[in-house]
């Protein structure tokens, strides 16, 4: 589904990636892990296509189509899907507003008519449940005022709202209460299907309790310096960082 | 890439027509350009208007020859020559209608044209329409429904004939013919406009509104209106402009005065979205207006405006707190792109006790454009217990165009309370990169973003308006970004 093909990406000159590879295939589950300022969050913004970023060399492939020339939102109706590790406040604009709009933007890219408003209605009262969502809480201005962790749980909501192919949850966790982080997790769970796959990037092995990976890859200074299976986050949890580099 | 970069946008904003665009093709009456005693009298002729109307007329003009064109807003323009300038232009056509079946077909394609078809409005909205075309009311819907009420709404030239009484008390009373060089031009040669009445402890039912346009070529428009919301009475009423697109700068210098009687109200709205110039700054209307409403006890006037078109604005909407108890509020959204100028904002004055007042204005700046908001807020001597609120949120786009802010207070009652509140903001690449992840393309994250900053000058609006008035938000802006 994904593929990255010895990325590399710079900043103000400043280069950050150096040379990430990761193939990802339909209905997996990647766990990122690595020190502050590795470039786990600047992994995900280029996947998702910030121009900021400039790509210097590699590239990123989704479903067999270079990424290279599409624009963040183009990606986006591809199916990519970025659960930002800071959420933006959008004052004015509820996230009932919000999301009509990103469903009806999407839908146009894909030559669909607008989801009908009592559809829309219906899907958002959905997806809210099965986040444990009140209901006040959509008619709110998009992140302005949230805690972190309704910031958060925001995020999953429109993802469950987007069910995208491929969904990058960067620093999902954090922020959130034991039971909040059940309360996502179960509902990341619950979207997973063979079809798609989900990056999730943390720095506790908690989260992978419940959103079992089949991959963890550690990421260090702009590269991938360990991939292995679930095992290595208890490892990681154990020893630190320190021995891998 | 296939994204716009910042100059894409830069240009495609540049390219951006002036939606409204158009000419209509009506032979219109065009008076010779120049302005003297003779043009006075020959406008006041024409209109069959009664002698006192034609010396209150004249009285003005020769007070706006002695004055001088004010130039303290923070605006820069060619300042117009008021000798080439033609004071009169009236569709040939001026029927006196009772439906539209009578209405020039080439007026209502306009119409459509501009998505305001009047048969739309009136089944779907419920609001009767005056519409002023260049200087003429052409046609009054609803009128009988109104009249059932006593509603009297019209055009101000009919009313000048059929209620002399009502509009000699009140005309000039509020924006006196002195008050500033447009107030008194518009005295001299106001063409036509508006007159509302609504009777003593009635609620009008509907949506009053007037749409005014701008159509030939080389012509001033000048619209008075009056409206007058007699004791324990409510209006609400809208007005809408837009005028074609032209090189040369056309020049709209309108009077509104409201008056509320003890424990009136009165809701008025303004769309206003004359031709704002091209990218390179030619062409537009200068749109100087005075408007002003005047509170008896309890009574409460509310202004709502979005401002999105014209070269230079210049226009405070006021309210006098005359009486105890009086409330008066202002709710702004002023977009200004490219090279346009706002300088626009209130005056409230308090002069009773427990008057209150509240301010709440939006300024969205892009292109190269300056955007400044005046407001006075007045607390008079024996105005005891005033209050104030006032808001001032401006929000910026790239890095050429400006925001302003310019609150003047006066308090002479110590207990008066008063409270300002502003902020400035840019729309910022984060929050575009969080709506384009979102499958959002900048355009319409712009529009989204703008549409929330101005989420509560919107929801003043009547339900109606409020989604045009968005969608003009979105036109006007469309392609800038910073
Ligand atoms: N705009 C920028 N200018 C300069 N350096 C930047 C910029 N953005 C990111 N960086 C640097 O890139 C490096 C990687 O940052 P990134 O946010 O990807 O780290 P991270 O792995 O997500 O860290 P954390 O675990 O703290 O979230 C950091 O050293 C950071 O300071
Ligand atoms: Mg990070």
């Amino acid at each position: 589904m994904l593929e990255v093909k010895n990325l590399h990406a710079s900043i103000n000159d400043k280069e950050i990636l150096k040379g990430i590879n990761l193939n990802i295939k339909p209905g997996e589950v990647h766990a990122i892990m690595g020190p502050n300022g590795s470039g786990k969050s600047t992994l995900s913004a280029v996947v998702a296509g910030k121009e900021e970023y400039e790509v210097t060399d590699g590239s990123v492939i989704l479903n067999g189509e270079d990424l290279d020339d599409l624009a963040p939102e183009e990606r986006a109706h591809k199916g990519i899907f970025l659960s930002f590790q800071y959420p933006v406040e959008i004052p004015g604009v509820t996230v009932t507003n919000f999301i009509k709009t990103a469903i009806n933007e999407s839908r146009k890219a894909k030559g669909l008519e607008e989801l009908p408003a009592k559809d829309m209605l219906k899907l958002i009262r959905e997806k809210a449940d099965l986040l444990e969502i009140d209901r006040k809480f959509l008619s709110r201005s998009l992140n302005e005022g949230f805690s972190g962790g309704e910031k958060k749980r925001n995020e999953i909501f429109q993802m469950a709202m987007l069910e995208p192919k491929l969904a990058i949850l960067d620093e999902t966790d954090s922020g959130l209460d034991i039971d909040a982080l059940k309360i996502v997790a179960n509902g990341v769970n619950k979207l997973k299907s063979k079809d798609n796959a989900v990056i999730v990037i943390t720095h506790y092995q908690r989260l992978l309790d419940y959103i079992v990976p089949d991959f963890v890859h550690v990421l260090h200074n702009g590269k991938i310096v360990k991939s292995g299976g679930k095992e290595l986050a208890f490892e990681l949890e154990e020893k630190g960082y320190d021995w891998l580099k | 890439m296939n994204k716009f970069t910042e100059d894409d946008l830069k240009k495609e904003l540049e390219t951006k027509e002036y939606e409204y665009g158009f000419y209509t093709d009506i032979e219109a009456d065009k008076f010779p350009i120049g302005l003297n005693e003779e043009v006075v009298i020959a406008i006041s002729k024409k209109k069959n208007e009664p002698e006192w109307m034609t010396e209150w007329r004249l009285d003005a003009f020769r007070i706006w020859k002695e004055m001088e064109e004010p130039d303290w807003a923070n605006v820069n323009y060619e300042k117009p020559n008021f000798q080439d300038i033609s004071y009169y232009s009236a569709p040939v056509q001026k029927p006196k209608l009772d439906s539209l079946d009578q209405v020039d077909p080439e007026l209502l394609k306009t119409f459509e044209k501009l998505g305001i078809s009047i048969d739309e409005q009136k089944r779907l909205s419920n609001v009767a329409v005056d519409i002023v075309v260049d200087s003429v009311s052409v046609a009054t819907t609803f009128k009988k429904t109104l009249n059932e009420k006593g509603i009297i709404f019209m055009p101000i030239s009919e009313a000048i004939q059929e209620h002399p009484e009502l509009v000699k008390k009140y005309l000039g009373t509020i924006v006196p013919k002195t008050d500033n060089f447009y107030a008194a031009l518009n005295s001299a040669v106001f063409s036509d406009g508006s007159f509302c009445y609504i009777p003593k402890g009635v609620t009008c039912p509907m949506e009053l509104s007037t749409y005014f346009r701008i159509n030939e070529g080389g012509t001033g428009q000048f619209e008075r209106t009056l409206v007058i919301a007699d004791e324990d009475s409510y209006v609400s009423y809208l007005e809408g402009c837009t005028a074609p697109a032209r090189d040369e700068n056309q020049l709209h210098a309108a009077v509104v005065e409201l008056i509320a009687l003890d424990d009136a109200e009165i809701k008025y709205s303004t769309v206003q979205n004359w031709f704002p110039g091209d990218a390179e700054g030619k062409g537009g209307v200068y749109n100087f207006v005075t408007k002003r409403g005047l509170c008896e006890k309890n009574s409460k006037i509310s202004w709502t405006q979005v401002e999105t078109g014209s070269a230079v604005t210049w226009k405070y909407p006021s309210c006098v707190l005359k009486g105890d108890n009086s409330v008066g509020e202002f709710y702004s959204i002023a977009v200004t792109n490219n090279f346009q100028q706002a300088d626009t904002g209130t005056k409230m004055i308090h002069l009773g006790k427990n008057t209150k007042s509240t301010i709440i204005s939006k300024g969205v700046s892009a292109g190269h454009s300056q955007n400044s908001y005046r407001g006075l807020v007045h607390i008079g001597p024996r105005a005891k217990n005033a209050r104030n609120f006032s808001q001032c949120d401006s929000l910026l786009m790239g890095n050429l165009c400006g925001a302003h802010t310019f609150p003047y207070i006066e308090a002479k009652n110590k207990t008066a309370q008063i409270e300002h509140e502003a902020t400035t903001s840019k729309i910022g690449e984060d929050q575009l990169f969080y709506c384009n992840q979102r499958g959002i393309d900048t355009e319409k994250a712009i529009a989204l973003i703008v549409n929330g900053f101005s989420k509560e000058v919107l929801n003043k609006l009547p339900m109606e308006f409020a989604v045009e008035a968005q969608k003009l938000l979105e036109i006007s802006l469309e392609g800038s970004v910073g």
